[in-house]
């Protein structure tokens, strides 16, 4: 145990005393045993319940409902979703973490609380916004349906909110990171003739690069599991604008639970890989990410 | 003209590295596109509604009781995470036991797994059929399709807040100030309880606010083991999408304004407690 | 109270932190651990506190075995060397916190425990602050808080780890005065642990000089610095200067000449001279002397610090002079060590 110091060694003739930083080895059990119990009543088990349910029938069943078109399209969508989403924010990201992180100036801090803006909101608001701005209600609604655009229970909205609730990840994953590493290294290479863009992409993003995988697996692994917002703007057609997450909505509410499960298992094993590449990243290069890290 | 300008009033101070107007300016045009046209919608339209019939939207009872559902169980749920996400991070500290890397990666599985995946997942552990809830249900316990059912969805969903945000705070705790309370005299529970504890109050805090607002705005998790009973167990965002489906926006709307707004003052009060924190101790979180 | 520590042995892992060391804390005392980092000085300190159990050995406190005891029993009071002041508690909470956790049966009223803390306060200089937090405070402040919360408790000896190494130079002398006066008044046995020399020779009734987890030399401050029992002990306290000599009859050699210092009683051989700068007279004959050139002067506030090259192996010899004594460079000075020591390998 790491502060377990009470250990009567050789000769001594001392009854020796119990390291004064150090809880009784009861208090420890006690407390090892109970964030045991919670995390395994709170983590593990649930986790558990997704691959005993899919896998239920047995392997073959889980084949099967897994081709099934509709999931299929769904997979598809979720993909291009993401595909679109996290580099549009990654761009983004580098952007704002470039301009909040290296440079001085007025408003700063407000500009900072308003990219964390997106995390404070429910996911259903989030949606809701994009209804209010291109429902049939709104200014731009008639328009756009004047000239044909389909935003609204479309893959569009879905992108767009989407970007609205992954907007943050990549930014203020690089913020503290960029504003740690401070300037130097940018101004002795421009001192040394390097062009702005040279620059950038010799010094400053090798500096930054597991940081920024940091954030686009976080970035990514959100885009790929958002619910709330997705929900609220895609109007659930089956084959069109449902992403995975949807998917296994609808067919849990239709009792099929193998599938739903079966669905449910990919978005868990994305979620699993995430973590291994997360833990990875902190193990080895944990000077490179951001030192104070909140999600 | 410019450099008049400059001098009395300095909208950046000089530097020498570029690309200050196209980082910025890809920054503010990406943010104002997504996020301020969009959320300024909602002011717009919440706005527009008028103060009596806002009113009324805001006092109906179906919207009274999800609202205090939504924020009632998101505050129980963020007090459970207070009190074990405060162990888990003390047991991931201080104590070494096999499998702890395992269990420290586990504790993010909340921000990686998607919420609908997690809330059918609860719902079959807790369900009266369920893993645990056929043991609990002839004890006359339960669990899924009622509040508590909400509860532990946003304990799942807030737990990873208040772990990762007091356990880098505890990790440095001075061994030496332990050491002090132990040579006055005070013994480890003492120590623990009025030296340690009290020295990580902002970190928890600010854990706390933090799984509570997520706690509020919850989704995906909530909806499947509430049972979404009106009045009962139907949570605020739940009826914002009810509204919605049933095309009544100004109801939507209104729920969504007052969610904002309280959820703000909220996160404005915890701010400024830190902000006091920080002049008087010299630390927050 | 008196500290024995007996025979004491600690181990962390297999390296040995101490070993075998002995230790007499008279009552009222005033004593200094000074040695080099690794020395286990702190360790020592440590030690006696409590807040390190001995692999070996004994302390006692008066005739009381205090190794079976705790560190919240043994009632010491301990100032750590970042004073680790509790930061969400003021001044005054701070420095009451030893008393308000006491049981019930042992703890003096409310209006009892507030007046001791401020009569402490007032003792260290900071009646006026008790409504101020750690974080407000300045450095010096704040060590004195430390020591005040550490004397609440009335402890049997007061232990303090490197006390001054936080803080700058300006403060920490006016604060090594300081910590004498209130030593001198209150009367507690008190162990500092320091590397500074300066800091114990000055402070300290006595030194207790340590190396490479052994006591090498116990005495008082002008013990230390005029008898040095040891090479280390010459070497780590203040300047000297080592030569290689030879003995032959009483006689100190270098090489073939003798330097005119006797060292009867001595036997034969080969051994290394130690001497301090300012030891030594200057002699204007050839022989029955050390000669050599001066190759770099120095002043030095009051003295002049004066290089010589003496020819030979190890030729370097530094010695202080009066400053009206001018020396030019390459010029020839002669001189004896008046006070030396003799050592052998």
């Amino acid at each position: 145990m790491a502060h377990d110091g009470a250990t009567t060694a050789g000769t001594g003739n001392t009854e020796l005393v119990r390291v004064a930083t150090s809880e009784h080895r009861m208090a420890r059990y006690t407390l090892i045993g109970l964030a045991l119990c919670f995390v395994g009543l709170f983590l593990v088990l649930p986790l558990a319940a997704v691959f005993t349910e899919a896998f239920r029938n047995g392997p073959g069943e889980f084949l099967t409902v897994l081709s099934d078109p509709e999931t299929f399209a769904a997979i598809e969508l979720t993909l291009l979703v993401a595909v679109i989403a996290v580099p549009l924010n990654l761009v983004f990201g580098i952007a704002a973490a470039w301009a909040i992180a290296k440079f001085e100036f007025k408003g700063k801090a407000f500009l900072t609380t308003l990219i964390d803006l997106p995390f404070s909101v429910s996911p259903v608001i989030s949606g809701l916004v994009f209804i209010l701005l291109f429902g049939s209600h709104s200014l731009l609604g008639p328009w756009l349906q004047h000239h044909g655009v389909q935003i609204l229970f479309a893959v569009p909205g879905i992108v767009l909110a989407t970007i609205f609730v992954t907007f943050p990840f990549v930014a203020r994953e690089l913020i503290p990171l960029m504003q740690e590493q401070g300037t130097s290294d940018e101004e002795a290479a421009l001192s040394l003739g390097a062009s702005g863009w040279q620059t950038f992409w010799y010094v400053t993003l090798p500096n930054i690069k597991w940081g920024l995988l940091y954030g686009v697996l976080l970035c990514n692994a959100r885009a790929m599991g958002e619910f709330g917002a997705v929900s609220v703007v895609s109007g659930h057609i089956r084959g069109l604008t449902n992403t995975m997450p949807l998917q296994v909505e609808i067919l849990y509410n239709e009792y099929n639970f193998v599938a739903a499960f079966a669905v449910a298992t990919l978005l868990a094993l994305l979620a699993l890989v995430t973590l291994v590449l997360k833990s990875l990243l902190e193990m080895k290069y944990s000077e490179q990410i951001a030192a104070s890290r909140r999600h | 003209m410019t450099a008049r300008t400059a001098s009395l009033w300095q909208f950046r101070q000089p530097s020498v590295i570029p690309g200050f107007g196209l980082a910025l300016g890809v920054t503010l045009s990406w943010l104002i596109l997504i996020i301020l046209i969009p959320l300024s919608g909602l002011a717009w339209r919440s706005s527009a509604l008028g103060w009596s019939t806002f009113w009324a939207l805001a006092t109906d009872q179906r919207t009274v009781n999800a609202l205090r559902i939504s924020f009632g169980t998101a505050f129980v749920a963020a007090l459970i995470n207070v009190v074990f996400g405060v162990i888990l991070a003390w047991v991931l500290v201080r104590y070494r036991f096999p499998g702890k890397r395992i269990i420290d990666a586990m504790v993010d599985l909340p921000f990686a797994l998607p919420t609908a995946v997690a809330g059918i997942a609860l719902t079959t552990l807790y369900a009266p059929n369920g893993w645990i809830g056929s043991l609990l249900a002839p004890l006359g316990i339960k669990i899924a399709f009622t509040p508590i059912g909400i509860v532990f969805a946003l304990v799942f969903v807030g737990l990873p807040f208040v772990v990762r945000t007091v356990q880098p705070i505890m990790e440095e705790i001075d061994k030496e100030v332990e050491e002090a309370a132990a040579t006055l005299g005070a013994n480890r529970f003492q120590t623990i309880s009025r030296v340690l504890l009290p020295g990580l109050a902002p970190a928890v805090l600010t854990g706390f606010a933090l799984a509570f607002a997520r706690g509020v705005g919850e989704y995906g998790s909530v909806i499947f083991i509430a049972g979404n009973l009106p009045y009962i167990s139907e949570i605020a965002p739940l009826l914002i999408v009810i509204r919605l489906e049933e095309f009544n926006y100004p109801a939507a709307t209104a729920i969504a304004a007052i969610m904002l707004m309280i959820s703000f003052v909220m996160l404005l009060i915890i701010n400024t407690i830190q902000a006091w924190s920080r002049r008087r101790y010299g630390y927050g979180a | 109270m008196e500290v024995r520590v007996q025979n004491i042995r600690k181990e962390f892992g297999r390296f040995p932190a101490l070993n075998d060391v002995s230790l007499d804390i008279r009552s009222g005392e005033l004593i200094a651990l000074l040695g080099p980092s690794g020395s286990g000085k702190t360790t020592l300190l440590r030690l006696i506190a409590g807040l390190e159990s001995p692999t070996e050995g004994t302390v006692y406190f008066g005739n009381e075995d205090a190794s079976r005891k705790s560190v919240q029993q043994r009632n010491i009071g301990f100032v750590f060397q970042h004073y680790a002041l509790f930061r969400h508690m003021t001044v005054l909470d701070n420095v009451s916190f030893g008393l308000t956790i006491r049981p019930s049966g042992r703890r003096p009223s409310k209006a009892d425990i507030r007046q001791r803390a401020l009569e402490l306060l007032d003792l260290v200089q900071l009646s006026g602050l008790e409504k101020r937090y750690p974080a407000q405070l300045s450095g010096g402040q704040r060590q004195r808080v430390a020591l005040a919360r550490a004397m609440a408790v009335e402890p049997n000896v007061l232990l303090l780890d490197e006390p001054f190494g936080a803080l700058d130079a300006q403060v920490r002398k006016e604060l090594r005065r300081w910590l004498r006066e209130i030593h001198d008044r209150t009367g507690h046995t008190t162990v500092f642990v320091t590397h500074d020399q300066d800091e114990a020779l000055e402070l300290a009734d006595r030194v207790v000089v340590m190396s490479k987890g052994q006591i090498e030399q116990i005495g008082t401050p002008d013990e230390i610095y005029d008898t040095p029992n040891s090479p280390f002990v010459f070497g780590f306290i203040g300047q000297s200067n080592i030569l290689p000599v030879r003995v032959e009859n009483g006689q100190l050699w270098i090489a073939d000449r003798s330097i005119g210092v006797s060292a009867q009683g001595e036997p034969d051989g080969p051994a290394q001279l130690y001497f301090r700068p300012h030891d030594i007279e200057l002699l204007d004959g050839n022989g029955g002397c050390i000669a050599g050139l001066v190759t770099v002067t120095r002043r030095v506030a009051g003295t002049r610090h004066v290089e010589l090259d003496i020819g030979g192996a190890n030729s370097r010899v530094e010695i202080e002079l009066p400053p009206e004594k001018v020396t030019s460079d390459h010029s020839r000075v002669a001189f004896r060590p008046t006070r030396w020591k003799l050592f052998r390998d």
